[in-house]
């Protein structure tokens, strides 16, 4: 039990202080991109921002628009972040620190993950704005379309690795990493767009289009359930990272340091290239993005796994 | 088709570019009708022109497109010059040439910046746009002190000569802002969502444009070559030699690229005009206070099309009626034709590439 206990304390501590680390990491990254400083005026080269702007939040009046459907408004930020805390139950970050090694935690973690589309839709429905209701309805198609997709790249790592636990998939990397396979590169590839519009980022941000939708489902959303909605983005961009890192980067494994480091520092270098990604890129249009999913990605994936279990078999 | 909800886009939205206000009727996603309000900036700016001197009303013109006060300056002071006969020296006229495409470059750095962050690119187009912009804008500042609405031309010439060292700035601009087109080209006109998204999107036929009497990089990316500074030089726009790039299609994307090679036409522009600034004089010798009488009215190409001032004069030492034709107001009308049965977000696509400016759309 307490060990349990401590291990989910862990985690929230752990979720807190790197949702914090990417918001910082982002506006530096975009600081960069586009010649600015970014926040210099907390803390060294502004670290202490994102504290700052956590009291900001904290302190915020709570406004609760008129006419909101109390119970979804309410619950939609939990329904949000609680998915989020449930999927570190299964991230290996090191060989020693998993929380539970489930022996089917690949099945386990994309479930919990599309649990968020539930708090978003609630969310866009419940704060009866035609902004919100839209960006709810567009997050809502394009989630569950590129769950597909998503879900057959990942079929094809443990169809290669024969096991659907986190550290079982690392384990059968151990002779080199998924992604240096030629059908499994193309699996990262789809694993990777389809992430991307999982988390709703830059070039699939659709839901939360700004110019367009002002911000989409959250757009009446202040202070901390906000802040929620906030911590869950990064987190999720975390988690699908994380979720690469293990499946195709060989997760933990590495020379010299540490696993914990390893898989950290992969996890922010696919989260660093996501970034870089959304600061250059601009949006595609909703039709777009669906026909792109249902008539390239799911074809192309369900091809890649067909040829390779045809090599597999013979 | 379903029910339709009604959405009240402005005039406080991220994409409206000011207070414009549209309430779209969407199916869906889609687009069914379209209706503009407009008023929301309304400072009744004609009127304020029947109370003024003439030389009063100059800093009002700033405040018509705002982003090309410069041009609009010139427009004002063109037509009040056209009006009282009054002559202006050589070089005041290359001043104003110069001034006038300076301008003409920030006002087009800053409509690709918005249309690229209208079409979700984020911040960073709009910020490398900006960044450019601020070379220029740091320039006009030290040459009339202002960074946004400059007063700088004056009926007879300008305000007052060019610092020192302005030629060479300018000259370093020019160079600066070649490689950036590159930039641009790079990361926008040729990166493959962008020509996704603005590729087909909102095409204004020839005929449509006319119709609305739609002018400027609008009615050129339609396939029209009409460009007053062409068709009717004033100043001494006849001396330098560029080309006026058209669009073939009329889509947004054309709007975007025409906007692109017409900064390329007006650096040089610049770059011939620099070399050839006669001595001189830049403002004549005029009255402090002009009195005349007649109708006149005169047009200039601004960066968003044509800008006409019809001045009536009584021999007053005001005009007893100014009024002003705005370019973005005529493009703005095509609107509504352009984004029925368009997704909401390629109406937003439409509506940054028609790059209206309320300033001078509500006066």
């Amino acid at each position: 039990m307490i060990p349990m206990l401590l291990s989910g304390l862990a985690a929230i501590g752990f979720i807190a202080f790197s949702a914090m680390f990417l918001i910082w990491l982002e506006r530096k990254i975009s600081a960069w991109i586009q010649n600015r400083m970014g926040p210099m005026m907390t803390g060294f080269h502004g670290t202490l921002q994102p504290i700052a702007d956590t009291i900001k939040l904290l302190l915020k009046e709570d406004i609760v628009p008129k006419g909101v459907d109390f119970l979804s408004w309410w619950l939609a930020p939990f329904f949000v972040t609680v998915p989020v805390v449930m999927a570190f139950l299964v991230i290996p970050f090191s060989p020693k620190w998993i929380a539970l090694d489930l022996n089917v935690g690949v099945v386990y973690i994309c479930s919990v993950t599309s649990l968020c589309v539930l708090g978003i839709f609630m969310a866009g429905w419940g704060s009866n704005n035609k902004y919100s209701l839209l960006g709810g309805m567009r997050s809502a198609a394009q989630i569950i379309s590129y769950e597909v997709p998503l879900l057959l790249s990942v079929l094809l790592v443990v169809m290669e690795a024969g096991t659907l636990s986190m550290q079982g998939i690392i384990h059968a990397q151990s002779h080199g990493w998924f992604i240096l396979k030629p059908h499994l590169t193309l699996a990262f590839l789809i694993y990777f767009i389809s992430a991307t519009a999982e988390v709703n980022r830059v070039p699939f941000d659709i839901p939360e289009a700004e110019s367009e939708l002002v911000a989409g489902y959250h757009t009446e959303y202040s202070g901390m359930k906000f802040a929620m909605f906030f911590v869950a983005e990064y987190t999720n961009m975390f988690i699908i990272s994380a979720i690469a890192t293990t499946l195709f980067l060989g997760g933990w494994q590495g020379p010299w340091l540490p696993g914990v480091v390893w898989f950290l520092l992969k996890s922010y270098g696919v989260i660093v290239l996501l970034m870089w990604m959304r600061w250059t890129l601009p949006r595609v249009r909703m039709d777009q993005m669906m026909s792109f999913a249902w008539k390239v990605l799911t074809p192309i994936a369900l091809l890649n796994i067909l040829i390779s279990g045809w090599f597999m078999v013979k | 088709m379903g029910d339709l909800v009604t959405i009240n886009m402005g005039p406080q939205h991220p994409s409206t570019h000011g207070v414009l206000y549209l309430e779209l009727q969407l199916d869906g996603e889609v687009v069914v009708g379209c209706k503009t309000h407009l008023g929301y900036l309304h400072r009744s700016i004609e009127k304020i022109a029947e109370n003024r001197t003439y030389t009063q009303f100059i800093p009002f013109t700033d405040r018509l497109d705002y982003l090309a006060s410069m041009n609009n300056n010139l427009g004002y002071c063109l037509a009040v010059e056209k009006l009282l006969n009054v002559a202006v020296t050589p070089r005041a006229q290359y001043l104003r040439v110069i001034i006038a495409e300076l301008n003409r470059v920030v006002s087009h750095l800053v409509a690709i910046g918005t249309f690229a962050q209208d079409l979700g690119a984020y911040a960073t187009p709009l910020f490398y746009a900006f960044s450019d912009r601020e070379k220029i804008v740091e320039l006009f500042d030290s040459i009339c002190g202002s960074r946004l609405t400059y007063n700088y031309m004056r009926i007879g010439g300008v305000s007052g000569d060019i610092p020192a060292g302005t030629e060479q700035v300018i000259k370093d601009f020019i160079k600066y802002e070649r490689k950036q087109l590159i930039e641009y080209n790079e990361l926008l006109t040729y990166n493959a969502i962008f020509l996704a998204r603005s590729k087909n999107i909102g095409i204004l036929s020839k005929e449509a444009a006319i119709n609305y009497s739609v002018t400027g990089p609008i009615l050129r990316a339609s396939g029209v070559k009409w460009d007053l500074r062409k068709e009717e030089p004033y100043l001494v726009y006849d001396q330098f030699n560029f080309d006026i790039p058209v669009g073939t299609v009329g889509d947004s994307w054309d709007r975007f690229k025409v906007k692109l090679d017409e900064i390329e036409q007006s650096l040089r522009i610049i770059e011939q005009a620099i070399g050839a600034i006669p001595e001189g004089n830049p403002v004549s010798k005029v009255n402090r206070v002009f009195r005349g009488t007649g109708e006149i009215y005169l047009r200039t190409e601004n960066p968003r099309g044509e800008l006409g001032f019809y001045l009536v004069a009584e021999g007053g030492f005001n005009p007893t009626r100014c009024k002003i034709r705005s370019p973005s107001f005529s493009n703005l009308s095509a609107l509504e034709e352009l984004i029925k049965g368009l997704n909401i977000s390629d109406a937003v696509c439409v509506l940054g590439s028609l790059d209206i400016v309320m300033g001078e759309i509500d006066r």
